[in-house]
């Protein structure tokens, strides 16, 4: 494992004192970009802890969350510290299985969005239907928010959005929210 | 906003979405065997239609996965669209 594996928690991209009630950066997490054939996941169903057998656009939540967001791809994020463990566990479960596992724990920066304005905010930028109807607690997908690529998770129906960006993508999507709350009370 | 049906995630902002062109052109399987004729039009004719047309589109802020739409380019209403390698079941051009 390179030595950026612990990256991620040593230099925030987000200053953790920049959080608002409405909109909070996340504790640096393990994450990892899970390719593999739609059929083994099917055929597996989860590994460590990870549902993958999901529907498109659908996450299993908890200190273990899968995201599917595509028919071959998933994002898992676990707690940080956990890399290694979790890259033994996938590979010895997955075996001989084509796949491939990407740690981008350092790559991703995730946001916390909630509050009654949440899905107002986000859409600001983001131009998806963000009705509990078109879009319930468990979905995640790849969307855009303002000029960034986002991977938007809705956690629960408090709301709770988790938004997550690249890193270098970190400042202009806070800015962005920070901006658009301005006009809520979550400002 | 023009809403672009995804065959992996539905409907979804056109913002999302890029184009690539006409759908179903295959290339040559021997490029040595063919004449620069052939393989010019393979390269640069394009059939341009006033009505339906099939396109290929590409899910890049969402799923990734290139697909192929049916579209009018008169009315620019898309009404279908299929995974790669399906064909379109309403009458297409392809």
């Amino acid at each position: 494992m390179l030595e950026i594996a612990k990256e991620a928690a040593r230099a925030a991209a987000l200053d953790p004192d920049a959080a608002t009630p409405a909109i909070a950066p996340m504790p640096p997490a393990t994450r990892f970009a899970l390719r593999m054939r739609p059929e083994t996941a099917t055929e597996i169903g989860s590994v460590a802890g990870f549902q993958l057998d999901l529907p498109i656009n659908r996450a299993s939540l908890g200190p273990r969350l899968a995201a599917r967001l595509g028919p071959n791809e998933w994002l898992l994020i676990a707690e940080d510290g956990e890399t290694e463990a979790i890259e033994a566990e996938i590979a010895s479960a997955l075996g001989e299985r084509f796949h491939a596992l990407v740690d981008i724990s350092h790559r991703n920066v995730g946001l916390s969005v909630r509050g009654a304005q949440a899905a107002d905010m986000l859409n600001a930028g983001c131009p998806l239907d963000l009705s509990t109807d078109a879009l319930p607690a468990g979905s995640a997908t790849r969307t855009l928010l303002g000029k960034a690529e986002i991977v938007l998770i809705h956690e629960d129906d408090a709301p709770t959005y988790r938004v997550e960006c690249w890193r270098s993508f970190a400042p202009y999507v806070h800015g962005f929210l920070q901006e658009a709350a301005r006009d809520f009370d979550g400002g | 906003m023009l809403l672009i049906p995804c065959p992996y995630c539905g409907d979804r902002p056109e913002i999302e979405f890029r184009g690539g062109g006409e759908a179903h052109i295959a290339r040559p399987r021997d490029p040595q065997a063919v004449d620069d004729q052939a393989w010019a039009e393979f390269l640069f004719y394009r059939t341009n239609p006033k009505g339906l047309m099939a396109e290929r589109w590409n899910h890049a802020h969402g799923c990734q996965r290139w697909f192929n739409a049916l579209r009018d380019t008169v009315s620019d209403r898309i009404l279908e669209s299929y995974r790669m390698g399906e064909k379109p079941s309403g009458g297409g051009s392809s």
